[in-house]
């Protein structure tokens, strides 16, 4: 009983970081363009960053 | 297979980049203003498709420094850059960046503006999509304990954490069912949202008492689980829509945004078309669409009339004419008094008969909706039946509640909320794939009803361009020079010209003669390219060419060389969509705009026996109207402002992509390819969507029938409801995917169809 009082909030706490990162990533915007985005990871053309 | 190469067809091509691109002043009324003295801008490139297309494009435009950022959506076919308003003091012009797009092949227009508001809602869903999934997950592995024997007090405590989860997250990804519900029950209707709200809360509030009563039973997983899935079938609905939307509004944009007002000093000012009043004077340059009703007081040119009124061939129109807004200038610069402001024009007519004409969308009732028009008082009388049942015979009341809500939860239509939009979203990817795009689900449904399809003419049987029809009698000389003439002129015979030739002839010195021809001075003496009576230079001389098929004449120093003759020619697949049609027990009818000699050719030519011509607007959507109250549901097809009424007057419609604005925004379907197949394929597509909804359905209910027996009888734990819930739904969406199964098959099966054509045949042992 003790252990579940730790692994529960554990596993919850960490269920919850995806979900947060999820968020995050939504809200970014890193789904708004799902073809390009499969595009630019195969692009090695010029990824230094923009001056 | 040549990727991202388009328009290396010619130097011809070269030639027609510089025309179609935005105007200066539109492209600055179009952009943002980000502060700083940057401005972004917005267009639309329909032609990248891959990865080196958006490095072509985005290269293309951060090559030039005026240009700070530029990003292509791949998705969305879209370019966003960021650009200096001002260099070294000077007034940016943007045409030279779009330039720039346009000189790698690409096409770049300006798109109606887009909604952002649905992209927000959008997310809104998947956020409470997310937030569902996770609870759902975490709840089920709670669960999952106790199913397998966890008691008393660890049994409480895991049933008290779900109650902590389940309840924040009812309220915050349950408020989509709970909002729909209550408008439904405050208009004194139900729908498919009232039975979920009910059970959701019912299963939630009765699980809470057992928890705190350390109850053996709670149905938080259930809870959580049928908000999870049923999000997912409302987020699939939306992104549909979303996808086809954004699509519509990427096409070019037909009507102008403002145009060229000409002062009482005589100087000119772009001017938003909103604020032209009547009695401005606006000019009009060759190419220009008109921006507002009004006459013409200086200047010649050729009208395009086709997007307005049906009419095929261009019109000559002087000082004295008047012309309507949406119409077309081809060949002359015109001068024209505003008689109304674009508010009160033309357009503004048609949309008053769009709103009286109230079609079929407003009328029809969603195939879901219906189902619980019938399902929800079943449900809920059972609920309450079992209720009074278990209270009165078996004299506990807490025990009878149990019972009632497990009957709820049982029922809950988890699998009916999942039926229509897992169909409809597979259905309308399949159309997505063909190059049509469907605005709502609730088209699809409509479009399985249908008995007759109503076909407008110009623009949708026909190409609205006109192609040469004799090339094989012209030489090929008379062709290069003809092409030579016709390269300086806009008119569309002229591009058919320039488009049927190989090659064309260099003139130096060419000049347009409006509502005549071209003219050009060579060594070996005056070319003219026009209509009869210009090309010879004698005024009694009469045209040959029949109603039917306009003619271009070709002299040397007014001795006829050569003719050419055109013709509008139909679409192509428009003789086997047709036909298709007509084997499927359709009845097709031509409602056209365009005189009748005209029509009943092109009728007859495509075996259409039905045929009405010189119909107005009104006319149009009342012959929707009236076919409709004889009990036909019809399908208009349609493109031009004309046809717009009758787009919203019948029972479901249909435009091309190359339709105007207000034609696309009047449709339900918009197919974006050339052939005329795109009809026959949605509605064969439409209508297996409609047996697979009814196959959905019949399976749900099947499920129900079984399954509540075990409810009532009290046998359903949580654990066997959550079963019940999971495998109905999963049933249900796999039925769903065999539609692309069925799809398929048949794209697979078409080009046996298509090889009987000899000419196909021919082309394959050739």
């Amino acid at each position: 009983m003790s252990n579940l009082l730790i692994l529960i909030p554990v596993a919850l706490f960490m269920g919850g970081l995806g979900l947060a990162a999820f968020l995050w990533s939504l809200k970014s915007g890193q789904y708004e363009d799902l073809d390009g985005a499969a595009w630019r990871a195969l692009d090695d053309g010029n990824d230094k960053p923009e001056a | 297979m040549s990727c991202c190469a388009p328009g290396t067809e010619g130097a011809l091509e070269f030639e027609k980049i510089s025309h179609g691109l935005p105007s200066s002043e539109e492209l600055w009324l179009a952009s943002r203003d980000l502060g700083n003295g940057l401005r972004q801008t917005d267009l639309s490139v329909p032609g990248v498709h891959c990865g080196t297309c958006i490095v072509t494009v985005e290269g293309a435009l951060k090559a030039d420094p005026l240009v700070t950022r530029a990003r292509v959506n791949l998705s969305t076919k879209r370019v966003s850059f960021v650009w200096k308003a001002e260099e070294n003091g000077q007034r940016t012009d943007p045409v030279g960046l779009v330039r720039r797009i346009a000189a790698t092949g690409y096409d770049a227009h300006l798109f109606s503006s887009a909604e952002e508001a649905n992209d927000a809602y959008r997310n809104e869903l998947i956020r409470a999509v997310a937030i569902s999934g996770f609870a759902a997950a975490n709840i089920m592995l709670l669960s999952v304990s106790v199913w397998s024997g966890a008691s008393d007090a660890t049994r409480d405590l895991f049933h008290w954490i779900s109650g902590l989860i389940a309840g924040p997250v009812l309220i915050f990804a349950g408020r989509f069912f709970y909002r729909s519900a209550w408008s439904a029950l405050k208009h004194g209707r139900t729908n498919m949202d009232v039975p979920i709200s009910l059970a959701i809360t019912l299963s939630y509030a009765m699980s809470l008492w057992e928890t705190i009563h350390h109850g053996p039973h709670a149905w938080f997983d259930a809870t959580v689980s049928l908000l999870f899935f049923l999000l997912i079938g409302r987020t699939l609905d939306h992104v549909m829509r979303d996808k086809a939307r954004s699509a519509i509004t990427g096409l070019a944009r037909l009507s102008p945004r403002g145009a060229t007002v000409i002062n009482r000093d005589g100087s000119r000012e772009y001017r938003p078309v909103e604020d032209i009043r009547p009695g401005d004077r606006v000019a009009i340059a060759a190419g220009d669409r008109i921006p507002v009703d009004g006459k013409v007081i200086a200047g010649l040119s050729d009208i395009d009339m086709s997007i307005v009124n049906g009419e095929s061939q261009p019109v000559a129109a002087g000082a004295g004419s008047t012309l309507q807004a949406g119409t077309l200038s081809l060949t002359g610069s015109l001068v024209l008094e505003a008689t109304a402001t674009a508010r009160d024009s033309f357009l503004s007519e048609i949309i008053g008969l769009m709103e009286a004409a109230e079609g079929g969308r407003a009328r029809y009732r969603r195939i879901a909706d219906r189902a619980a028009q019938y399902y929800s008082p079943a449900v809920h009388l059972l609920a309450l039946l079992s209720f009074l049942g278990w209270g009165i015979f078996g004299g506990d009341w807490k025990q009878a509640m149990l019972i009632a809500t497990s009957v709820l939860i049982i029922t809950c239509p988890c699998a009916l909320g999942l039926a229509v939009p897992v169909v409809q979203v597979v259905a309308a990817g399949r159309l997505f794939q063909n190059g049509i795009m469907v605005k709502e689900g609730s088209a699809m449904e409509r479009l399985a009803e249908i008995d007759s399809v109503l076909f407008d003419k110009t623009g949708t049987l026909t190409s609205g361009r006109p192609r040469l029809t004799n090339r094989g009698e012209t030489s090929a000389e008379m062709l290069e020079i003809a092409a030579g003439l016709a390269l300086h002129s806009r008119h569309p015979l002229s591009q058919a010209l320039v488009s049927a030739a190989s090659s064309a002839r260099d003139f130096a010195d060419v000049t347009e003669r409006p509502g005549e021809g071209l003219e050009a001075m060579t060594d070996q003496g005056v070319y003219r390219l026009g209509n009869r009576r210009f090309a010879s230079g004698r005024a009694e001389e009469q045209g040959e060419g029949s109603e039917i098929a306009s003619e271009v004449v070709l002299s040397l120093d007014h001795r006829p060389l050569e003719t050419f003759r055109f013709e509008d020619m139909p679409r192509p697949g428009a003789q086997k969509a047709v036909a298709a049609l007509a084997r499927e027990g359709f009845q097709t009818v031509v409602l056209s705009g365009d005189r009748a000699p005209v029509v009943k050719d092109l009728a007859a030519r495509l075996g259409i026996a039905d045929w009405r011509a010189a119909l107005s607007p009104r006319e149009k959507a009342d012959y929707c109207a009236g076919a409709s109250k004889a009990g036909h549901k019809v399908l208009m097809v349609g493109d031009g402002i004309n046809d717009a009424p009758a787009l919203s007057a019948a029972h479901v419609s249909m435009a091309p992509a190359t339709a105007a604005d207000i034609g696309r925004q009047a449709a339900d379907f918009v197919f974006l390819r050339d052939g005329l197949e795109a009809v026959p394929l949605a509605i064969e597509i439409s209508r297996r969507a409609g047996r697979l909804i009814r196959e959905n359905f019949a399976l749900a209910i099947g499920y129900n029938v079984l399954a509540v027996p075990i409810a009532i009888a009290g046998y359903a734990t949580p654990l066997v409801a959550s079963i019940a819930m999971s495998t109905s739904s999963m049933i249900v969406v796999l039925n769903a995917l065999r539609l692309n199964r069925l799809a398929k098959a048949e794209v697979a099966a078409s080009p046996e169809k298509t090889a009987s054509d000899t000419d196909i045949q021919g082309a394959r042992f050739a």
